[in-house]
């Protein structure tokens, strides 16, 4: 909550009480308790294009108090990273702020000097980036890299020092991974030196961009945990930039919601979580999964459904290669058996390196099989010739995650469509194309986008023309990897809900891999749980959520962001 | 505590919501006024105004790039000079040779004046042209022939086939291009044969390694793509996956690379020439003139100059033309 914290500041390892820092007088008289730490007041920021001035943020207030958690909420493109990115004077070269002002502690830093801006990075306003994987120096040690963050901001920098913000940042054994590379961390691992680094120097502001988005749920509860604790006892702000409103809501004091480069809403998490204003933002309310989870898809008729696919003691074994010739097995699915019900959606969730897309794969006649059956309408696909496998993948079709590398660029939208068809010989250039406008109405998209090329799409346009290209052949199976994962929110319920109504339409059966459970609350009938390789758990909806028997199952379910926050 | 989420002046303030009884901070709720384009975010449906693909992005930056413009005109005219060289000059390149023309300054009818054997000196020139661009497109397509096919083998199927590809490329890549062509146009059997196809074969011979190395980055980097994985699962063979859908998606670079090569061959054709192992002496080439032309630089520098200078130029506009279609198809070297 937002209490006045700069009295109680327990971070004085380093640096003495920060309550004489100098700071220029706001415009705003106010005590000191009630100077906002940050505050963007009518901000606009202009990128100059080759196009001309493109505005990308517009009239934007934000105000961080001390001490407090304040999120940005909004899709990809709404502006959010970048009225953040301006605060700290890290616009990329062709961007300024064209309107307003920036205050931090009262002091004007719109426009400020080089030397200011250095002194304030850091110390005073410290970041934590987006991506673990890219934002540490391959080539430097970690312990290096925490160093240099002392050193640029004149603190003492002795290992202890490093060790110690690396314990902070909740990496234990701080002295063994202060020697360590980039490349021995995991990605949790990583984000936790990321923090190290952005805490170092105890900044009174701290900025985290999408700080967990590339984790798993499990590990994006541990570090955000570990993040809350961390800024409450040393009475840090945190401005969480996050697509994840529930994320947001559960852990902002204050949520700012931004579309389209302007501030549609904030205010308190709750209180906008609750009773959202504006239409935007009533209707990202309704569409995060995880806040209002509604069915989508066709009605579950019980058992009495056919059960379509068995999977049977399946088992795929990679070989490692070791050194000089030496070979390891490396089992990445391992002994796992379930059915698929006819006209249902099985879901398969696990965290990254489960396994559950190797399973996809192998039912996709991608990879091999090691040992184990999947029978489909009781025939072994395993047995099956050339001839056979040709025919059955007209049953089964996937869609995948990506909605950028999954349509050729070079071809157009018709011809993408068109290619099942013309690949399986199905009628002739008339009636091809007649199936191609009946597909393109079936997934809502206008038909004169058949001329169209992908790099012209959205990402949601993209992923239904992708669908539309699935569902050409008139599959009975399809099989969707991930398959809204890289969707913004509104357009990734849009892309369920049409999931669901082809499934009642048509009565697809549907594989749906994902990492994420809120959304399989929304379309599975059935859940299987797997954790590295074996299956953990299997269910319907209603046991997996409402009565976990495995703790592995629990954790996952708790680690769902805003998940406490339905119970409210 | 009081909070300053909407500065006073702002006109964009909306209803404050006081949250109710909670202990909730008293924060002002800040709600934007409802603009007419959003709260509107249904499926999206608007379209830009023109269709637009690579090819289409490519050709709007090219229109504007002077350089393509100067370098397109170029090739255009000395293509134009080597199919029709009637329109330049009415006279013959070889048969109407009198020495008492020799190293003859320019009279009417021959405005650049005479070689040492006593020839038309713009006539060689223009009728020099279509060897050396014969010899260019020659080796140039059988370069785009051997490079695509065993690069994409190479890349696309990637294992044993990559290993051995690999290694032949590195072998031929160790010879230099004119010291292997010298040496392989010195072989009797070649010799006997020399002409314009013979001396476009050897240059592929030496030349299609660079190919087919950038055909093999340009498939690995497009082969796991998720469209390739969504036609395998559509059950299409892999030749025709690699045909369909890998290697257009790679026909950028190759085309830079192909017009590039160009350049670089017709320059290998000029020296080999100029050191008589090229094109036989009975086919006209600016390598054979410019070598004739070397003894009498000093009396006649017409005969050196001019069948260098249409080179140069011939040379300069596939060099640009290719630095021209990089900016324009590599997303990577484009400035936006």
């Amino acid at each position: 909550m937002s209490t006045s914290t700069e009295s109680t500041n327990p971070g004085g390892r380093r640096r003495a009480d920060r309550a004489a820092a100098p700071t220029a007088t706001g415009s705003s008289a106010a005590g000191p308790g009630n100077t906002p730490l940050l505050e963007l007041r009518n901000v606009g920021i202009t990128f100059k294009t080759t196009t001309g001035d493109v505005e990308a943020v517009k009239e934007t207030n934000i105000t961080v108090m001390p001490g407090e958690t304040v999120a940005i909420v909004g899709e990809s493109g709404s502006g959010k990273s970048t009225s953040a990115l301006a605060a700290m004077g890290l616009l990329p070269e062709n961007g300024r702020i064209s309107e307003g002002q920036v205050f931090f502690h009262g002091e004007d830093i719109t426009h400020p000097s080089r030397k200011r801006l250095i002194a304030l990075r850091g110390s005073e306003i410290g970041m934590v980036p987006q991506d673990p994987m890219s934002n540490l120096n391959p080539v430097w040690k970690i312990g290096f890299q925490v160093r240099e963050t002392l050193k640029a901001n004149g603190l003492p920098h002795a290992d202890k020092d490093v060790v110690q913000a690396l314990k902070d940042a909740g990496l234990s054994d701080g002295e063994r991974r202060m020697n360590q590379y980039p490349h021995e961390f995991s990605g949790g691992m990583r984000q936790r030196a990321l923090i190290a680094i952005g805490l170092a120097c105890n900044p009174r502001l701290l900025i985290a961009d999408e700080p967990t988005s590339a984790l798993d749920v499990t590990v994006q509860k541990q570090i955000l945990n570990h993040l809350e604790k961390l800024t409450k006892e040393k009475g840090t702000s945190v401005l969480l930039i996050t697509h994840d409103l529930g994320l947001a809501a559960e852990r902002a004091d204050r949520v700012v919601v931004m579309q389209k480069g302007r501030v549609v809403e904030s205010g308190p998490a709750q209180a906008l979580l609750q009773n959202p204003k504006h239409p935007y933002t009533q209707q990202l309310v309704r569409a995060v999964p995880s806040l209002t989870p509604e069915d989508i898809g066709a009605a579950d008729e019980g058992d009495a459904a056919q059960e379509i696919v068995q999977i049977k003691e399946l088992v795929k074994e990679y070989k490692i290669r070791g050194s000089w010739g030496r070979s390891t097995q490396f089992r990445a699915v391992d002994e796992v058996s379930f059915t698929i019900r006819k006209g249902h959606t099985t879901a398969i969730v696990g965290e990254s390196g489960s396994g559950k897309s190797t399973i996809a794969k192998m039912l996709l006649g991608l990879e091999d099989i090691t040992s184990g059956t999947i029978h489909v309408d009781g025939k072994d696909i395993s047995t099956f010739s050339n001839k056979e496998w040709f025919g059955f993948r007209r049953r089964v079709q996937p869609i995948f995650q990506n909605p950028y590398g999954s349509l050729d660029p070079m071809r157009s939208v018709f011809r993408s469509i068109e290619e099942p068809l013309r690949v399986h010989k199905v009628g002739d250039a008339k009636s091809r194309k007649e199936k191609v406008y009946d597909l393109l109405d079936r997934v809502a998209l206008p038909r004169q986008l058949g001329d169209r090329y992908p790099n012209e799409l959205s990402g949601g346009q993209r992923q239904r023309v992708a669908i539309a290209r699935a569902l050409a052949l008139d599959p009975e199976i399809v099989v969707c990897d991930e398959a809204v994962s890289a969707l913004d929110v509104l357009v990734q319920d849009q892309v369920l809900k049409l999931l669901g109504q082809l499934q009642e339409d048509l009565g697809l059966t549907y594989l749906f891999i994902t990492h994420d459970l809120a959304v399989v609350r929304e379309i599975a009938h059935d859940v299987c749980v797997m954790e590295s390789g074996k299956l953990v758990e299997v269910g319907s909806v209603e046991q997996v959520f409402e009565n976990p028997r495995q703790d592995y199952t629990r954790r996952l379910l708790d680690a769902i962001p805003g998940k406490d926050l339905l119970e409210v | 505590m009081p909070d300053q989420n909407s500065t006073p002046d702002t006109a964009a303030r909306g209803p404050v919501m006081q949250p109710s009884g909670r202990e909730v901070p008293v924060a002002e709720h800040f709600v934007a006024p409802v603009l007419d384009d959003e709260g509107r975010a249904g499926i999206e449906t608007q379209l830009a105004d023109k269709p637009s693909n690579l090819w289409r992005d490519a050709w709007s930056s090219l229109r504007r790039n002077p350089i393509f413009i100067i370098s397109a005109l170029l090739m255009l005219f000395v293509l134009f000079v080597a199919a029709f060289p009637t329109v330049f000059t009415s006279a013959s390149p070889d048969s109407q040779c009198t020495l008492s023309n020799a190293n003859g300054a320019p009279t009417a009818g021959h405005p650049l004046g005479f070689t040492n054997q006593g020839c038309d000196i713009l006539a060689r020139v223009v009728h020099g042209a279509s060897a050396s661009l014969l010899v260019g497109f020659g080796a140039t397509l059988g370069v785009l022939l051997v490079g695509i096919l065993l690069g994409g083998l190479a890349g696309y199927f990637g294992g044993w086939v990559d290993a051995i590809v690999s290694r032949i490329m590195d072998i031929f890549f160790a010879v230099p291009l004119i010291l292997g062509a010298i040496v392989l146009m010195a072989v009797p059997v070649m010799r006997q044969n020399a002409g314009i196809v013979t001396l476009a074969i050897v240059l592929t011979i030496f030349g299609w390694p660079q190919m087919a190395r950038i055909t093999r980055g340009a498939v690995l980097e497009v082969r796991s793509a998720e469209f390739i994985t969504a036609a395998r699962s559509l059950g299409m063979g892999k030749l025709s996956i690699l045909f369909k859908h890998v290697l257009p998606n790679a026909a950028g670079p190759i085309i830079v690379v192909a017009t590039l090569s160009l350049g670089i061959f017709i320059v290998v054709e000029a020296s080999l020439s100029f050191l008589g192992i090229g094109l036989p002496p009975s086919i006209l080439s600016w390598g054979h003139d410019i070598s004739a032309a070397r003894p009498q630089l000093r009396t006649n520098p017409g005969a050196l100059f001019w069948p260098s200078l249409m080179l140069s130029i011939t040379v300069l506009s596939f060099m640009m033309l290719g630095d021209a279609l990089r900016d324009a198809l590599d997303p990577k070297g484009r400035t936006r």
